[in-house]
């Protein structure tokens, strides 16, 4: 069965051949002059503020939707396997899979009550 | 499962091929790929265009078909600007991270059925295997590192939150996605695309109340819901307007690849293109019944077998296509919040209710050996009037805030940034105010239309008449009286 996966690889390949050559190839087709404010980080007409090394902050509600999708993609995972065995799991599967998306529902639920899902 | 023809390959057709069959389709499906994306790019120009009353390119080859080929000539040959601030190793391979799994993602889109290339009978399909709608998904799931690390690494303010959004934007997305393809995988029994095509190949027998007829066998149109939500989830998964908020020009310049230039930049724009084509294609192949021919077509024997079909499934991916550049010519680009709000509220809760009833109606109709007809009416009805209801109260629910602002509004112009009043309006049809400003539909707030010019602060001090007519002042929190006559 692996070996469904070879051209694949080989699709991988030659992809990834084209994009490095093209980012290698890049400096050396196009010209190169040298000037300091082109170098510097893009701005709308004032000076541009150095950004801390660190990557700076963002607001925290990236990180919740992060979360979030994890809690959902975890979900998703375990919905694709009985969506394709769903006719030998019968009536019994079903149950199982209610039961845990109204699961997930309850929390989903709990989120956007707290202003979760909320953007400003 | 039933197979309409000999020509519809099955799983264990693949993995065979010759060393030699390989390596033209890898190639086939580069160079395909790649003119799809030049073909795409002036296409949308020229779609738009005609959309905006324009002509639109028309100088470069015939009637300006290679204006992309010569715009991605003219960007190889420009200066490529390696940024003060930047991350330099995780810059320089942003584009690399973007550009290799746009073009893996069609590596198990079947584009036709079981054809001979010089003597050798192969599916025109380059491969597949059991769970080949994940390869699609982990793919597109991977381009996101590009494009966040694009971001991030440009050591610039613009492309950090332009990644960033897209960030967000691209898992809020997914979750739709992902789930809106599960009914599809409940019906078919499968995730090998190469069968899911094979699924939709022949009609459904549906019996209701005693007619018998052919319905049809797409599951565009057996799961329409689910459909839509594809439809809806590839647009932000793919940063399409008017979903494009990472490269929103208005607020972020390009977004996440404003410090790009030369050919680090084309590799980002082939990525997007490339990822269009591929959701089009997924959408053919799930929704629209993959390389087979529509309605009319299939009616020749002929239409599925040999080389047409590939006819068939680009004529698919082109419409696909014309749709997202239709929405991209006439929808403006929506906030970011209205976005995410969409993307979690909307989208989310209606493909898991819709899982729920597919799977339920799917179970019933097979242990209780209903007809299609039954199943429709024992279970169909019932689950649709509880989602009308639920929708009801959810949409009611989402939409307080804009109904308080409105209401506000119709009794005389309170600043969207007063405390809300305890007591809220009571819900059916919104009223019309006739003096204070109107407010349109979707909760943004519109200057009052017939404008009254607040009185100087000076006049503050002069006595004012008890009965005058008050007007909002909005954020300096207080409210300011007027003279009668000037109103």
């Amino acid at each position: 069965m692996l070996s469904n996966y070879v051209p694949i690889v080989g699709l991988f390949a030659l992809a990834a051949a084209f994009a490095i050559f093209s980012v290698t190839a890049a400096p050396y087709v196009g010209p190169r002059r040298y000037n300091r404010a082109k170098l510097a980080a893009y701005e709308c007409g004032i000076e541009p503020v150095d950004q801390p090394l660190t990557g700076g902050r963002f607001p925290i509600k990236y990180y919740l939707t992060a979360m979030l999708f994890i809690v959902f993609d975890i979900e998703i995972v375990f919905l694709y396997p009985w969506a394709v065995h769903n006719e030998a799991l019968g009536v019994f599967g079903l149950v199982e899979m209610v039961v845990f998306i109204v699961t997930v529902f309850i929390a989903y639920a709990y989120v956007w009550r707290r202003g979760g899902l909320e953007w400003d | 499962m039933l197979f309409a023809s000999p020509d519809q390959p099955t799983l264990e057709d693949f993995g065979h091929d010759v060393w030699w069959i390989v390596l033209i389709k890898i190639v086939g499906i580069f160079v395909v790929l790649v003119l799809l994306t030049l073909f795409a790019i002036v296409f949308e120009r020229k779609v738009v265009a005609r959309m905006q009353q324009r002509i639109g390119p028309n100088r470069v080859g015939w009637r300006g078909y290679l204006q992309s080929l010569a715009d991605g000539l003219k960007l190889a040959f420009k200066e490529d600007i390696m940024p003060a601030l930047a991350d330099k190793p995780v810059y320089f391979l942003a584009p690399v991270i973007a550009t290799i799994p746009a073009f893996l993602a069609f590596s198990v889109i079947p584009l036709g059925p079981t054809v001979s290339i010089f003597g050798e009978r192969t599916p025109l399909q380059l491969t597949d295997a059991p769970i080949g709608v994940l390869i699609i998904l982990a793919c597109s799931a991977m381009g996101i590192y590009g494009i966040v690390l694009a971001g991030w690494a440009s050591g610039s303010t613009y492309p950090l939150l332009g990644g960033l959004r897209s960030a967000a934007q691209m898992v809020s997305y997914e979750i739709a996605m992902g789930l809106s393809i599960v009914a599809v995988f409940l019906y078919a029994g499968t995730m090998s695309t190469s069968e899911i095509v094979a699924a939709q190949a022949d009609g459904n027998q549906l019996s209701f109340f005693g007619w018998e007829f052919t319905g049809p066998s797409w599951y565009a149109v057996l799961l329409p819901v689910s459909f839509v939500i594809y439809a809806i989830a590839v647009v932000g998964e793919t940063n399409r307007a008017p979903f494009d908020l990472p490269e929103a020009e208005s607020e972020l310049v390009g977004g996440f690849h404003t410090e790009y230039s030369s050919l680090k930049f084309a590799l980002f724009f082939l990525a997007e293109y490339i990822n269009m084509v591929t959701v089009s294609a997924l959408a053919a192949t799930l929704f629209l019944g993959g390389w087979r021919a529509p309605w009319p077509l299939s009616i020749w024997d002929g239409a599925n077998t040999g080389w047409w079909p590939l006819l068939w499934f680009f004529l698919k991916v082109v419409a696909a296509l014309f749709v997202f550049i239709w929405l991209r010519g006439t929808l403006p680009r929506l906030r970011y919040d209205q976005f995410m709000r969409f993307g979690w509220k909307v989208l989310v809760p209606t493909a898991l209710v819709w899982i729920i009833i597919v799977a339920t109606m799917r179970t019933v109709s097979r242990e209780a050996d209903l007809s299609t007809g039954e199943v429709a009416l024992y279970v169909g009805v019932p689950v649709a009037v509880l989602v009308l209801i639920g929708l009801a109260i959810a949409s009611r629910t989402a939409n307080r805030d804009t109904r308080l602002m409105a209401a506000d509004a119709a009794a005389g112009g309170v600043h969207a940034t007063d405390p809300e009043p305890d007591v809220l309006p009571a819900a059916g049809p919104r009223r019309r105010s006739t003096s204070g400003p109107v407010r349109s539909e979707g909760g943004f707030p519109i200057p009052p239309l017939d404008l009254k010019v607040p009185p100087s602060p000076r006049l503050r001090r002069e006595p004012v008449a008890t009965d005058g007519a008050v007007v909002g002042t909005g954020r300096r929190g207080a409210t300011t009286t007027q003279e009668d006559g000037d109103v």
